[in-house]
């Protein structure tokens, strides 16, 4: 499959790579090893130069995440409120660690610096929605419902 | 028609915002009440989210922290027409938080419906941009180093002179960079102004482009901001149908384009150079500084990159004068910051105040002390490359020269309270396991001496050669103060050597040992 489809109308942006890399992530989750040579053709760069931007920055996955893409702050006004104990009970309640995917890929779990919500700490982002003040207890209700968002 | 205001601001939206504006609109109708739902921006007072306000002929009158389940009860008490309820918190502008600030930059924030174009004219949107428009390049920079604003980043370097570099460098293409990348803990004053008052920003980094002959402006903004990202891009289409973007502004002959560009969750593309880099489509790698960004920046042209809130203070400052602006403050800190109070707090927000006020009145009259009840027993200010504070030092007076002189910075206004159950090794640890993960590799002093700094923290916590450890992790401090090439490794000692010198017991060493 030609993944060029996807960014056709990135390709002549000044500075393309990163938009043309979320584009790919948003449509497919994921920004395949697959995709790089091609990427590299269209902008006139080298493989290395573009395998290089993509594993620079912590967002962009080399492999598909779950169905639920939980992402818990891990910075200090987080960790004022009891972020450690809510990664540790996330870990635990969810089967899988940090920076990983729980074995029936329904949740991938990674750690975040700062949402901007340090106000209504701790913060968690769940596919892509903001929660604030996430007790323990909180946690379960919000993966609960994120869980049945995808049935 | 009685109007009705719940914030759509990512942090009121984090806490139900939408559900209590569904719950509303429901109750509503089946009550036949007629009423107008607004969705403004946060007033900022955040632990009151969702802050709910009712317009009466006396003013606003806000209820807050309204949940769904309370919609029906305040409907029962009929606070349409702002009666009291056991969430009543009275007139909105004189709730203390709010009445004892000095908004400037976030005057209209919380006011007004974010994307209602006709709000922003309304409460004086535009007017500095009309008045630019009026002027010479040379003089709309004079006014900007008159106003003696100073980058809102944490740098803290003086706008007008960045400005005038770029005004007087020859290029047939200048750029206007908003740095949007607010990745320190406890700040939200950008994200803030972005989705509450988008216009502002719009406008602060037009003037920006007129001033200095930039037709082409970008927005770097964090990934972790989505809602940001929404709300700039639609301020913008309606920005530039109104002609206040693109060709030709408000028939002035002027052009100014605008786009937002996303971030990817590198914390280092806060650094300006390592910004322009990710701009441009690279790994986001700091730049040897000279060539400076202003003579040789994006893409190898002169440019502006300013912090949001540096060009959101600007439209103030083109309306109503440099001397208005320059009139708040202290010493060589001219004009307001807005301080953002976070982590454990009673009253986490917003406050915007002239510089010179004291953290103990941030934490303890704002701030309302600790939200466990607990004593509070450091404050880090400035992010997380900046010192943490104890309470001895609560009353130095805020402002940049005199927070270097405590060894600390005021950085970027964030201030993040902690409880006396901290363990202060353990937050000197992650300082340099937060520099790790995010050092952008091009130097050694940060890019080794993050990973080694947290190993000798390790052995210190274990007691491990404690007394030689201590030392040995002094010198790395100094190695990475003195050696590195930005300020992530430059900066990321701070909060080590605060923690170290204001907490040692927290290291299993005492005040008197380490005074011997």
């Amino acid at each position: 499959m030609s993944y060029t489809e996807l960014y056709r109308d990135l390709v002549d942006l000044p500075g393309a790579l990163l938009p043309i890399f979320h584009r790919i992530q948003e449509r497919l989750g994921y920004v395949p090893e697959a995709a790089l040579p091609e990427i590299a053709h269209q902008l006139n760069l080298s493989r290395a130069e573009v395998h290089g931007v993509m594993t620079f920055y912590h967002d962009f996955r080399s492999a598909p995440p779950g169905k639920t893409i939980v992402k818990i702050c891990r910075a200090e006004a987080c960790q004022a409120m009891g972020a450690d104990a809510l990664v540790e009970h996330a870990e635990q309640c969810l089967g899988t660690q940090m920076h990983s995917t729980s074995e029936d890929g329904s949740v991938t779990l990674e750690p975040t610096y700062c949402l901007g919500n340090c106000a209504l700490s701790p913060a968690v982002m769940i596919n892509g929605d903001l929660k604030g003040r996430v007790t323990h207890a909180r946690f379960d209700a919000l993966i609960a419902e994120a869980k049945g968002a995808n049935q | 028609m009685t109007r009705v205001y719940v914030p759509r601001d990512s942090a009121a939206l984090s806490v139900g915002a939408d559900h209590v504006a569904a719950a509303i609109t429901r109750e509503a109708a089946q009550r036949g009440a007629r009423i107008e739902l607004v969705r403004n921006g946060s007033r900022g007072m955040l632990w009151l989210e969702t802050l709910v306000e009712v317009e009466t002929p006396n003013g606003r009158v806000a209820y807050g922290p309204v949940n769904p389940e309370d919609v029906v009860s305040l409907f029962d008490a009929d606070f349409l027409s702002g009666a009291t309820h056991a969430l009543s918190h009275g007139l909105t502008e004189k709730i203390p938080y709010l009445a004892k600030q000095e908004r400037l930059t976030f005057a209209r924030v919380g006011i007004t419906d974010p994307l209602s174009l006709s709000d922003y004219l309304a409460y004086d949107g535009y007017k500095g941009l009309k008045n630019t428009l009026a002027m010479v390049p040379a003089d709309v920079v004079q006014q900007v180093t008159d106003s003696g604003l100073r980058g809102r980043g944490g740098a803290a370097f003086p706008t007008g002179i960045k400005w005038k570099t770029v005004l007087g460098a020859q290029s047939a293409q200048k750029y206007i960079v908003c740095n949007a990348d607010e990745g320190d803990s406890g700040t939200f004053a950008d994200r803030m102004i972005m989705e509450d008052d988008p216009f502002v920003l719009i406008e602060g980094m037009t003037i920006a482009g007129v001033a200095v002959g930039a037709t082409q402006g970008y927005i770097y903004l964090r990934s972790e901001y989505p809602y940001a990202f929404d709300v700039l891009n639609q301020a913008i289409a309606i920005a530039e149908q109104a002609q206040y973007l693109g060709e030709n502004i408000q028939g002035s002959g002027k052009t100014f384009h605008l786009e937002v560009r996303l971030g990817a969750g590198a914390y280092i593309c806060g650094e300006e150079t390592a910004l322009l880099e990710s701009l441009e489509g690279k790994r986001g790698i700091v730049r040897f500084k000279p060539p400076i960004p202003a003579l040789k920046g994006l893409f190898g042209l002169p440019t502006i990159v300013n912090n949001t809130i540096s060009f959101a203070s600007i439209p103030i400052i083109m309306d109503k004068g440099g001397a208005f602006y320059k009139n708040f403050g202290m010493g060589r800190s001219r004009g307001t910051l807005p301080f953002q109070l976070a982590g454990n707090l009673k009253q986490g927000g917003l406050v915007e105040k002239a510089f010179g006020l004291t953290l103990r009145e941030l934490v303890e009259d704002f701030g309302g002390g600790s939200a466990s009840g607990r004593s509070i027993r450091a404050v880090q200010v400035g992010g997380p490359l900046g010192a943490y504070v104890p309470p001895e030092q609560f009353d130095t007076p805020l402002d940049y020269e005199s927070y270097v002189g405590i060894s600390a910075m005021v950085g970027h206004g964030g201030i993040v309270a902690f409880d006396d159950t901290v363990d202060m090794a353990k937050m000197a640890r992650y300082a340099m396991e937060f520099c790790a993960i995010e050092s952008c590799g091009k130097c050694t002093p940060c890019r080794v001496g993050s990973t080694r700094g947290v190993e000798v923290v390790d052995k210190i916590i274990a007691n491990d050669n404690r007394a030689a450890n201590i030392e040995l992790l002094r010198s790395l401090c100094d190695t990475m103060l003195n050696g590195s090439l930005c300020a992530m490794g430059g900066m990321a000692p701070f909060p080590v050597l605060s923690a170290l010198n204001h907490f040692p017991e927290d290291f299993g060493i005492n005040k008197k040992e380490l005074a011997a």
